[in-house]
């Protein structure tokens, strides 16, 4: 119960007043069609710099929450899901809004949001300390075994195919052993002078994903989207929580699917969205109403959908994997202010922990209220042609980029590795493991050497690395996830997209 | 989707790994590429596996950049290496996103260009934007950035 005794942290004004502006640029964000929280959150890194290494992550986890739930907006207004979280939403709440629903749409989607939300930050409070002590017991090769499944189960389930995300975990990999090496000092990749001190993860990931949007919008051309928002009519705040509680199952499937999905490293919102819909309609006495705008598809959908936030840094704060692209971006956050996830987190930073956690919390409760008011405004702001977003985000990641370290040389870095990935995303490559094995990859050369150096002067590698209950364990995960996505792979898996969730 | 896009597309990831991994294989001292080397392992054979599927038709994933997508993002991205890679030292961080801002609103605003009102709000778009980016870096992160011409 650590974590109540930091909650005053929170209620401090500079603390208190970034968890309002996060929440509330979140939600306007997030109703933005073509700005991803991932790439929300990565814009705001440059801005945490500044901050204490608390009131930075206050900031970036109110925009991380807020932004899923946002994209409800658009996605209910505009028939555009803000982020591939919302698409579920987009079925009934639509229809919802077309009927004159709107405000009860909108309503229903942050009420449930909430319920989701608290639910999934308060499975994070009381999992999180136990799996940080779990860690403890983790030496050099279980750590670089956690390394590579953090890589490989993102490469695996979150790309639409197994070698290409696994792949882009490579290239990942790869590009963080780009400068010097630690140990020996010796120059590794080092073609441009550029790259001397290694690709800054910062500069990288607003590349990574702010530049192949702003080149998506450039490839749309000079085209109004013509979407159209539609006028709300007053609905009353308590008869839409009567019918949320009318709605025990649809509220219960949503959260508990969300938040199972939110453990699992690698498997997003979008994910969670769909199955909590789909499972709510397999269980419900009016299968027939849903995609005809009712009220339980907006439930499931975005309950599960912020349920997922909390659980999704269960295994980032412990075990240092992300369990989503945000997630990746969050521990570039902690990572530049020095702070390792792990029982490190909680042992030697406790209040940088728990208030952060704590803000997770709160902001679920200040994104409630806020959303209801702010709605109006986010479909305004979803409105803004793509044109001035482009310029907008493209000025904001060349800025963004060099306030890093006031070097021309990470922009360039950030401009290269952008177009890379703009182009890749269309042969099929995903630009999240290629985060993660960014992210992952000092982990896993640290863990490796250290683990070496050890084999060595004990049992020898194949025995240090390949033996051993955990290491056995982490193995089997890392085998069965790629297994697992292969065979799903051979049945022609496929995902529901935004193009499909709006036609 | 055109199978030679695939073919370029993967064939320039397939070059990129044997590149990597004939660094990692070759340079000294080996003990500094030992992780290079294993990934570059990896890396090659799965890159090799994606070249060869292209190369025999049997990428599914992707749908590559159509002519028409591509003719629509050249003067965008024409402009954005102009600007990162030279405007941006060049004229000074707030002139070039000025310039940039503006020609990006021009060339990409739905906006019909005959009107004379359109213009005067892009003008003044591009005002607000520079004049917020100059307060959020300049003045409250104090980021001090290339500035040759004005400011």
């Amino acid at each position: 119960m650590d974590f109540i005794f930091y909650f005053g942290e929170v209620f401090s004004p500079l603390s208190f007043l970034l968890l309002l502006g996060g929440t509330i640029g979140g939600l306007i964000l997030g109703a933005t069609p073509g700005l991803s929280p991932t790439m929300a959150v990565a814009l705001l890194i440059p801005f945490t710099f500044h901050l204490e290494a608390v009131q930075g992550l206050i900031l970036l986890g109110a925009a991380y929450t807020s932004t899923v739930a946002g994209g409800a907006v658009s996605a209910i207004l505009l028939k555009i899901p803000g982020a591939p979280a919302n698409i579920a939403t987009t079925l009934d709440g639509h229809k919802m809004a077309k009927q004159g629903q709107g405000a009860k749409a909108l309503q229903l989607s942050f009420l449930a949001s909430a319920v989701g939300g608290i639910f999934g930050v308060l499975l994070l409070i009381f999992l999180t300390p136990l799996l940080a002590q779990w860690a403890l017991a983790f030496g050099p090769s279980h750590l670089f075994w956690l390394a590579i499944l953090g890589v490989t189960v993102i490469g695996s389930l979150d790309s639409a195919s197994v070698v290409k995300g696994l792949l882009s975990g490579c290239i990942g990999l790869w590009l963080a052993t780009i400068g010097f090496d630690d140990i020996m000092g010796a120059q590794r990749f080092i073609f441009h002078p550029s790259l001397g001190g290694g690709i800054n993860i910062i500069a990288a990931l607003i590349g990574l994903f702010a530049i192949p949007q702003v080149l998506t919008m450039f490839a749309k051309g000079r085209r109004a989207d013509g979407a159209e928002v539609i006028e709300v009519q007053k609905h009353s705040v308590l008869d839409a929580t009567r019918e949320l509680l009318r709605r025990p199952r649809a509220l219960g499937i949503g959260t508990i699917t969300g938040s199972i999905i939110g453990l699992i490293p690698g498997v997003g919102g979008q994910i969670a969205g769909l199955v909590a819909y789909d499972q709510t309609k397999k269980f419900s006495s009016e299968k027939e109403k849903f995609g005809h705008g009712h009220s339980e598809g907006v439930i499931a959908a975005e309950s599960a959908n912020n349920a997922m936030v909390g659980p999704s840094l269960v295994p980032l704060l412990t075990l240092s994997i992300p369990g989503s692209p945000t997630a990746a971006v969050l521990l570039g956050g902690l990572l530049i202010h020095g702070i390792f996830p792990g029982s490190d987190l909680f042992d030697n930073h406790p209040d940088v922990a728990w208030t952060f956690i704590n803000s997770m919390l709160v902001g679920q409760v200040l994104m409630c209220l806020f959303g209801l008011y702010v709605a109006g405004l986010a479909a305004r702001v979803a409105q803004v042609p793509q044109s001035v977003m482009a310029a907008i985000v493209l000025a904001l990641s060349v800025f963004g980029a060099y306030s890093v370290q006031s070097s021309m040389g990470d922009v360039y870095v950030m401009a290269c590795l952008g177009i890379g990935m703009y182009f890749l995303e269309r042969f099929g490559f995903s630009a999240a493991p290629l985060v993660l094995g960014l992210i992952l990859g000092p982990i896993a050369e640290s863990n490796f050497i250290q683990g070496g150096m050890i084999a060595d002067a004990t049992v020898g590698k194949s025995a240090y690395f390949l033996t051993g209950g955990l290491n056995i364990f982490l193995i089997a995960v890392v085998v069965a996830s790629i297994a697992y996505s292969a065979w799903m792979e051979l049945r022609s898996r496929r995902y529901t997209t935004k193009e499909e969730a709006q036609a | 989707m055109n199978r030679s896009q695939h073919i370029l597309g993967s064939g320039l990831v397939f070059a990129v790994g044997i590149w990597v991994a004939w660094v990692s294989y070759t340079q000294q001292p080996a003990e500094a590429f030992l992780f290079p080397r294993l990934i570059a392992s990896v890396f090659v054979v799965l890159a090799g596996w994606t070249f060869g599927k292209a190369a025999l038709g049997l990428s599914k994933v992707g749908s590559g950049v159509s002519r028409t997508m591509f003719l629509n993002m050249v003067p965008g991205l024409s402009l954005m290496l102009v600007y990162v890679f030279w405007a941006a030292k060049a004229l000074g961080f707030y002139t070039a996103t000025a310039i940039g801002f503006f020609i990006l609103l021009s060339l990409y605003d739905p906006a019909p260009h005959s009107e004379g009102k359109t213009w005067v709000k892009r003008v003044l778009i591009t005002a607000v934007f520079v004049a917020v980016m100059y307060g959020l870096f300049a003045k409250l992160l104090s980021v001090y950035t290339p500035r040759e011409i004005l400011f």
